[in-house]
């Protein structure tokens, strides 16, 4: 194993216990009821949740209301985000945009998850040669810039809304199979998983009722600051106009487009990079909280790599 | 209390402020450790015998709270800020602590962490550090100590890492030594091994020395005197030998008959049953009345025992010495 | 220590190993003929022709990886599909831009970190702690594209201090590098300072709760002491790991950074290369990325083994 991938493990390094997975989450859930931080955070997301579900019933304007009469006009009590450059109310397409973003994290890190687990789990469990493919399978995944590989992905699938949670979620397995495959070399040498074997349990049953729910802490506190991290690189990808195209409104896209008038028109640059900041600050003190109470020692990856 | 003392504490408290509030680890605790001598600690862990002599040295976490008087060869030691308790450690005093294994920076050669504290305290060059190292390792029993002084901890097994261990707390030929637990995490035949050691270099070097254990038998052996700690208090102390043949609390009584025979004689391990309250929540009367034997009287449970001498120099915290054996007092 | 060498060596091999064939099979994936669809209106059949001839898109699959991989080591990346000039010397052309960037956002980074990182730990639970905190939380969260653009607004639009974009070169013009570099740097530095002071702040503080802290407290050392020599030299040990990767990450290029101002280095070249469909550009970009990253870790590791003396022995 390489020094550094020895370090990752040391940052993933996850305490598992057998006290199950619905045990962990409800002490989870009741911790993260006193930490005001992470209850702040909580509130943020659940009103994201809305937004994203009702943007556009919320918007005060059609988000592709061009109206060249009233562009660039600064924050007032009919736009209170001001106008864009086509005089298209901010407001309304900051509202709009969350769906897109909370979308895109939510599904590319489904898709993180299930592979990258399914992946780390079938290696840390059967070990031997198809660990090996697997994990070297993965360092070569983790051998490119996350944001790097993502663009290399969309570049070559085409760009939009598909692809590019596609991308992410390609970019972050590698991730997921590192903390669950840790997870499960620990697991599995414990009593209780030797004795499933013993009495001849199947592995794929050893596998469901023994193994993950032991490394569900890890995986908790992993995707909800992966769902961090996906957003922020959906929002880096629509920067570079290669998340969902336009004329659907995206956070990155609207910073990109506003970015020449930035000096003239601050509102363009501050509202929706606010809103990316706050969304992706929201998830983060959940993750923080939920590491903090599950899984104390880990330090992500993700973390780590996250510049790119 | 003797002038003669090399430590004495008088009246040590310690609150240590935990997220779900203070825990009162030690509360109102007297001993003191004469030259040449060794005082024995025993208790259960949480017992607030090591924590007791942590505070005493100023080695407490920065969460605790420590009150009362202590005494370092006359000097008080209590508001004293903390640089000049630093230049006590090392120096005047020096420690041993349970884990070989993880009390040796991995980082760093044997022979500059035996080194550094004659660097610190007695200003020796590095040169003449070096060979008082070299002295020191061959002084604790490490084969070729010329050698051994450039390798790094992880070299050297466990009980040659205790030993090494214990040269690093003798490198300034301090007046009392503390040792906690030294030979809880080593194997039996190395535990022996250690015992003999430290009570070989006290006689040549005549240190005091303060033996933090849990094990009644290591006591017998080594200890002059010996105080028995629990949640926080002592409940008996005095000479070994009155300890031992006349021990007059319940919680000692259960101690001593808690130890395996070492005549193999009885098969039935005796515990004692329940476990110690919490350092957040401690009762009002004495702390071991949920678990003592002789629990008849509510007294106990409201009220705290004094310390009440029952020989010379042997005391006991208990309103009935000598109601051992589990008969109800009337 | 050289059989370790050896060793990492050749597994860093193999991983290079299979970034060329991922790098290799991106082409493939591209829907449709990609020299057609990069020359799109330019189209004409010589250079259609010759552009395939050159990209070796007229053999069969495995003889092309081959085929590539031995190009690949001798230097040769193949050609771009816009000027037909040799993708490695347009690669390596961008390689100045984006280390003086990357050099200057990490040693920005790491004046902040370390200092806010050691103090945060040492002295846990205090305004500097709290400080601290926030500030890697802001920096972890934000976007580094929108602080950019913040930055813009501040420094070139308010106060006019700084140019909102554009590069200059180090050896033309320094004092026209500094002002050019210092809105770009501070903007991916504070980002990379943030998750360095966590990092920092986390492994010094499992440090310190080591029993060999509270041996050396034991010895009487003073505190510098303590924490330069017991709990520094163990806590960085990791710490130098997460530095590297973090430059080794903002060599590839901070590509949202470079696109926002206008810095022609790695990251800039691969956006233009996606937007033009020019591939064996793209593919060149990547490649060579993914090797450096590889090889920073490589000598990470190699200086991690120096650094504790417990690896060899593992």
């Amino acid at each position: 194993m390489s020094e550094r991938q020895r370090v990752d493990h040391q940052l993933t390094a996850t305490t598992t216990s057998s006290g199950g997975g619905d045990g962990q989450l409800r002490r989870a859930l009741s911790a993260l009821r006193h930490d005001p931080l992470a209850l702040t955070g909580s509130a943020v997301l659940a009103l994201l949740v809305v937004v994203g579900l009702a943007g556009s019933w919320l918007a005060p304007s059609g988000v592709n209301d061009v109206d060249v009469d009233r562009m660039l006009q600064p924050p007032s009590w009919s736009h209170p985000f001001g106008t864009d450059e086509l005089g298209r109310d901010v407001l309304s397409r900051v509202l709009v945009a969350a769906r897109v973003s909370l979308q895109v994290g939510l599904v590319s890190v489904g898709i993180a998850l299930v592979v990258g687990v399914t992946l780390g789990l079938f290696a840390g469990y059967y070990r031997g040669w198809l660990d090996n493919v697997l994990m070297r399978c993965m360092d070569v995944l983790f051998a490119f810039p996350v944001l790097l590989l993502a663009v290399a992905i969309v570049a070559v699938l085409g760009p939009g809304l598909t692809t590019a949670m596609i991308a992410i979620g390609v970019v972050y397995t590698p991730i997921f199979a590192r903390v669950t495959r840790a997870g499960v070399l620990s697991v599995r040498e414990q009593v209780f998983v030797r004795a499933a074997v013993s009495i001849g349990a199947s592995d794929l049953r050893i596998m469901r009722r023994h193994v993950l729910p032991n490394i569900a802490a890890p995986l908790i506190v992993q995707t909800s600051l992966s769902l961090a991290f996906a957003i922020l690189s959906e929002a880096a990808l629509s920067f570079l106009g290669l998340g969902v195209q336009p004329p659907a409104p995206a956070w990155g896209r609207m910073l990109y487009d506003g970015r020449g008038f930035v000096t003239e028109a601050w509102w363009l640059g501050v509202f929706p990079g606010a809103a990316i900041f706050l969304t992706v600050l929201a998830f983060n003190l959940v993750g923080d909280a939920l590491r903090d109470v599950l899984d104390p020692r880990q330090l992500t990856v993700s973390e780590a790599r996250r510049n790119s | 209390m003797s002038d003669r003392a090399v430590l004495a504490v008088e009246d040590l408290t310690v609150t240590i402020g935990t997220r779900r509030g203070p825990a009162r680890a030690v509360a109102g605790v007297d001993w003191s450790v004469r030259a040449g001598e060794t005082l024995a600690l025993v208790g259960e862990s949480g017992s607030g015998k090591s924590m007791s002599v942590l505070a005493a040295t100023g080695l407490a976490p920065r969460s605790a709270r420590v009150t009362g008087r202590v005494h370092l060869l006359g000097t008080e030691l209590t508001g004293l800020p903390g640089e000049d308790r630093r230049r006590m450690r090392g120096r005047h005093v020096g420690f041993v602590f349970q884990d070989p294994m993880t009390s040796l920076n991995p980082v760093l050669t044997v022979g500059r962490q035996v080194t550094e504290a004659g660097e610190e305290h007695l200003g020796l060059t590095r040169r003449a550090a070096r060979a008082r190292a070299v002295e020191l390792l061959d002084l604790v029993g490490i084969p070729s100590p010329a050698e051994r002084v450039d390798a790094y901890p992880h070299q050297f097994s466990g009980g040659m890492r205790q030993r090494v261990v214990i040269a690093m707390a003798l490198a300034c030929e301090p007046d009392l030594l503390i040792a906690d637990e030294p030979t809880t995490a080593l194997d039996v035949t190395t535990q022996a091994q250690i015992v003999e050691l430290v009570a070989d270099l006290q006689r040549r070097l005549g240190t005091a020395v303060v033996w933090i254990t849990h094990d009644l038998g290591v006591v017998a052996g080594i200890a002059d005197t010996v105080a028995v700690m629990y949640a926080g208090r002592i409940l008996e102390q005095g000479p070994v030998d009155a300890v031992f043949t006349n021990p007059s609390h319940p919680y000692t009584t259960a101690l001593l008959a808690a130890r395996p025979d070492p005549d193999g004689g009885g098969d039935e391990l005796v515990t004692i049953q329940g476990s110690p309250p919490s350092p957040l929540d401690l009762p009002a009367g004495c702390a071991f009345w949920p678990r003592c034997p002789v629990r008849g009287a509510a007294r106990c449970e409201h009220e705290l025992p004094p310390l009440v001498p029952v020989a010379a120099d042997h005391h006991v915290r208990t309103f009935y010495p000598h109601h051992t054996d589990g008969g109800v007092p009337t | 220590m050289a059989r370790f060498v050896l060793r990492r060596l050749l597994q860093s091999c193999v991983v290079l190993l299979g970034v060329t064939l991922v790098v290799f099979l991106l082409l493939q994936l591209v829907p449709g003929d990609p020299v057609r669809v990069a020359l799109g209106t330019r189209f004409d059949p010589q250079t259609y022709e010759a552009l395939r001839a050159r990209a070796g898109l007229d053999q069969p699959l495995v003889a092309q990886y081959f085929d590539y991989l031995g190009r690949a080591l001798t230097g040769d990346l193949g050609v771009s599909f816009r000027s037909g000039r040799p993708v490695t010397s347009i690669v390596l052309e961008r390689l100045p831009a984006t280390l003086s960037l990357a050099v200057t956002a990490v040693v920005f980074a790491t004046l902040i970190a370390f200092p806010l990182g050691i103090l945060s730990a040492i002295r846990s639970g205090s305004f500097v702690d709290h400080a601290a905190r926030v500030f890697s939380q802001f920096g972890v969260s934000v976007p580094d594209f929108w602080m950019g653009i913040m930055g813009i607004l501040l420094f070139a639009g308010v106060l006019g201090w700084l140019p909102p974009s554009g590069y200059v070169a180090l050896t033309e013009d320094p004092a026209g590098w500094a002002s050019h570099v210092a809105l770009p740097a501070a903007t991916v530095g504070l980002v990379t300072a943030s998750i360095l002071t966590r990092f920092i702040r986390s492994s010094m503080l499992e440090v310190l709760s080591e029993d060999y802290v509270r041996t050396a407290e034991a010895k009487g050392l003073r505190t510098r002491v303590v924490v330069l020599r017991h709990v520094l030299r163990n806590a960085l040990i990791p710490v130098v790991t997460v530095v590297a990767v973090q430059l080794a990450s903002l060599l590839g290029g901070v590509i949202v950074i470079e696109v926002l101002f206008a810095w022609p280095g790695i990251g800039r070249l691969t956006y233009d290369s996606v937007q033009a469909r020019d591939y064996p550009v793209l593919q060149g970009a990547i490649l060579l990325v993914a090797a450096l990253f590889l090889l920073v870790n490589l000598l990470v590791d190699i200086l991690y083994a120096r650094l504790d003396p417990r690896i060899t022995v593992r």
